[in-house]
């Protein structure tokens, strides 16, 4: 017997899993519930007297019609996040790792301390930045990067960009942890062995650190699809992502089926998404 | 190093990892089949009036859109701070309501189910005050208890079709939707079909995301009665619109946040509400009747039927209706005062004021305005459904 089956009894497994499965369920199969029960109600109710369930798959059909291009670019929006984060994290985490110390610590606090504000302020924080009398615009503009007209709030560039700011730390921490994890003394005997540092880089570092990627392109390619606030205070209509019209089918417009559809699409996209890439990158071994 | 055990000496203890998970799932899954059904049912909020706190408890909470209130400022007391001073009750005051829709999305579930929201009172615009009152959510006001409101109350506010006697609602303040631009960026912009058009002002037009001030004005410039209007009208106004927006002319669809922008520069000019450009306090904002026509609208005090203060807020009613203090109220906001005397009582707050027409508007300037066709739930679900295509 166990310890734990000492103080528990034979039950101990089901105790220990109650409080979280009851928190679950609360918080989690509740919503989820009422989420899957209104997506297949019909809408021909409002948000006033209810709706009623009639289990009308149809509703995914239309939602799927009528919103393909927000989910479309919500996908694309946040793999080019993702990959931007990718490069601009992996690079900061190996020099965390690698060669920042005694500066470290710092490095890392440095890295959270975006965290202490508010998401909103900081992407509000943006619009001041990016605005199109902002000093970054006109020297854009002098520079001719940007056309004498052209602006970055409200194009695709700033929502994309927000979006790998907003994201950044998630990529960044996972990563770090791997890389951290890697023995210097494994690159050194690869050195001792000829390869040169691309070489080296490839075959020792890079697979060492694959479960950071893994974890890092998780945690932010999930959170970005379903953002809508960067495409909010930093887009236009033209730009707007799935979570948008979400939200203006459920505030605006009052429908709630096909919000809840569209919900549902989204996560279960998102999940299929995942499984396939956790399968392909064999990560069950390495997270 | 980890203790490892051989797979069947796991199973012999009696639990097997997939039993263990299926069996929490299953729990889960009940546990919330049981929450979710304890929300459900129950659709009638007839009886759901909760009994006034406000003998014993001086509180009044109060949802109200943003900039619509005096502020302390030095030696300036502000209507509120007086309120307080006056009964001795205490208002927590938040500036929450940015969108009629968003705002209803936000409390429909409790008032739906009968729950309080925490509020006391709330203003919004007559299309939704006429909804919420349909659908049972609002508390009757006590007559007795607001003489100043039957008293003076402006004649043009007083019979809407909505709320006949004004037995649930309140105008807070009336206003307008026009055209407001930065006079330090573009010139004078007079015209819907200027602002939806104008090459110098392409990528740096905003329109509101309330759909019956945006679609009115577009329909006004179409040469359609907004008050009144057609299935046909409606799709030319949209086609408008869409047009509009694909061409790149318009940047964003805005609450009240449009102000900031239009200082800031980022955009050049927008539909706006009236009072708005006057608190920016920004002298290159212009506010404009388009010409052909603008809109009117009016924010209503109302109680929610678990608001638990009634008689206070019922006082706060009263309060603002005091032709003085609704001149003070007015000299802030700048909006249109549906006080009676107000008016006179302007002459030694702020003899300027007097005869603004966006404050106290002469019978010549409201022969401008229009208002809003009142629709039933389907056909406003439709509208905004158009809308949000356009606007998302």
């Amino acid at each position: 017997m166990t310890a734990l089956q000492r103080v528990f009894g034979r039950n101990a497994a089901y105790i220990l899993i109650a409080p979280a499965a009851l928190w679950l369920a609360v918080f989690f199969l509740f919503p989820i519930l009422s989420l899957l029960t209104t997506s297949l109600s019909d809408p021909a109710g409002n948000p006033v007297t209810g709706y009623t369930l009639t289990w009308r798959v149809q509703n995914y059909v239309e939602a799927l019609a009528d919103y393909w291009p927000y989910l479309g670019r919500s996908l694309l929006y946040a793999g080019i996040a993702t990959f931007f984060c990718l490069i601009l994290g992996y690079v900061l985490a190996y020099a965390i790792a690698f060669k920042a110390g005694r500066f470290k610590t710092i490095m890392l606090v440095l890295v959270i301390a975006p965290f202490f504000t508010s998401f909103l302020v900081r992407t509000l924080s943006w619009k001041l930045i990016l605005a199109d009398n902002g000093w970054i615009v006109e020297t854009l503009q002098s520079l001719n990067l940007l056309a004498e007209d052209g602006r970055l709030l409200a194009t695709p560039v700033a929502v994309v960009a927000g979006l790998t700011y907003n994201f950044l730390p998630f990529m960044i921490l996972p990563l770090y942890t791997s890389l951290e994890k890697i023995d210097p003394k494994l690159n050194e005997a690869a050195a001792d062995l000829y390869a040169n540092p691309v070489q080296r880089f490839w075959r020792v570092i890079w697979p060492l650190s694959l479960p950071g990627v893994v974890g890092g392109t998780l945690l932010t390619f999930i959170p970005a699809t379903g953002d809508y606030i960067n495409a909010e205070l930093l887009g236009s209509p033209n730009t707007q992502m799935v979570g948008n019209r979400i939200q203006a089918l459920f505030t605006t417009v009052g429908d709630y089926p096909h919000a809840a559809a569209l919900s549902v699409i989204l996560m279960a996209m998102i999940v299929a998404m995942v499984l396939y890439y956790v399968r392909k990158a064999g990560t069950e071994d390495l997270l | 190093m980890d203790e490892v055990m051989p797979p069947e000496e796991g199973q012999k203890r009696g639990i097997s990892r997939r039993g263990l998970i299926l069996g929490g799932a299953a729990g889960a899954a009940g546990i919330a089949a049981i929450a979710y059904l304890g929300t459900r049912g129950g659709g009638g909020t007839a009886g759901c009036v909760t009994t006034d706190l406000s003998s014993t408890e001086a509180r009044l909470a109060i949802s109200n859109w943003p900039e619509y209130i005096d502020e302390d400022d030095g030696d300036y007391l502000s209507t509120l701070s007086q309120f307080q001073e006056q009964t001795g009750i205490q208002v927590s005051y938040t500036p929450d309501v940015n969108d009629n829709s968003e705002f209803f999305a936000r409390v429909r579930n409790q008032l739906g189910a009968c729950q309080p929201t925490g509020r006391d009172m709330f203003m919004l615009t007559d299309w939704m005050a006429a909804r919420m009152i349909d659908a049972g959510w609002i508390q009757q006001l006590d007559k007795a208890n607001v003489p100043n409101l039957d008293a003076n109350l402006i004649s043009s506010l007083q019979g809407v079709g909505w709320d006949p006697n004004r037995d649930y609602s309140a105008p807070w303040q009336s206003g307008f939707t026009g055209i407001a631009y930065n006079k330090s960026l573009v010139g004078e912009v007079r015209t819907m079909d200027e602002l939806l058009t104008r090459s110098d002002l392409k990528g740096k037009v905003t329109m509101l995301t309330e759909m019956r001030d945006t679609m009115g004005l577009l329909m006004l410039s179409n040469g359609a009665d907004p008050a009144n209007f057609s299935d046909d009208d409606w799709g030319a106004a949209l086609e408008k619109l869409s047009k509009a927006r694909a061409d790149g002319q318009i940047r964003a669809f805005t609450g009240n946040e449009y102000i900031n922008d239009l200082a800031a520069g980022n955009i050049a000019a927008c539909v706006a509400w009236s009072g708005d450009v006057a608190a920016a306090e920004d002298e290159n904002l212009v506010f404009l009747p388009p010409d052909e026509g603008m809109m009117i609208w009016s924010d209503n005090m109302l109680i929610p039927v678990q608001g638990m203060h009634k008689a206070n807020a019922e006082k706060w009613i009263d309060f603002y209706y005091d032709p003085k203090i609704a001149a003070q109220l007015a000299a802030y906001v700048w909006y249109v005062c549906p006080v009676e005397g107000a008016r006179e009582e302007m002459e030694s707050i702020d003899p300027s004021l007097v005869d603004n027409p966006l404050i106290f508007p002469t019978d010549e300037y409201l022969a401008q305005t229009n208002g809003f066709m009142s629709l039933d739930e389907a056909k406003a679900s439709g509208y905004e459904r158009d809308f949000a295509d356009v606007t998302g």
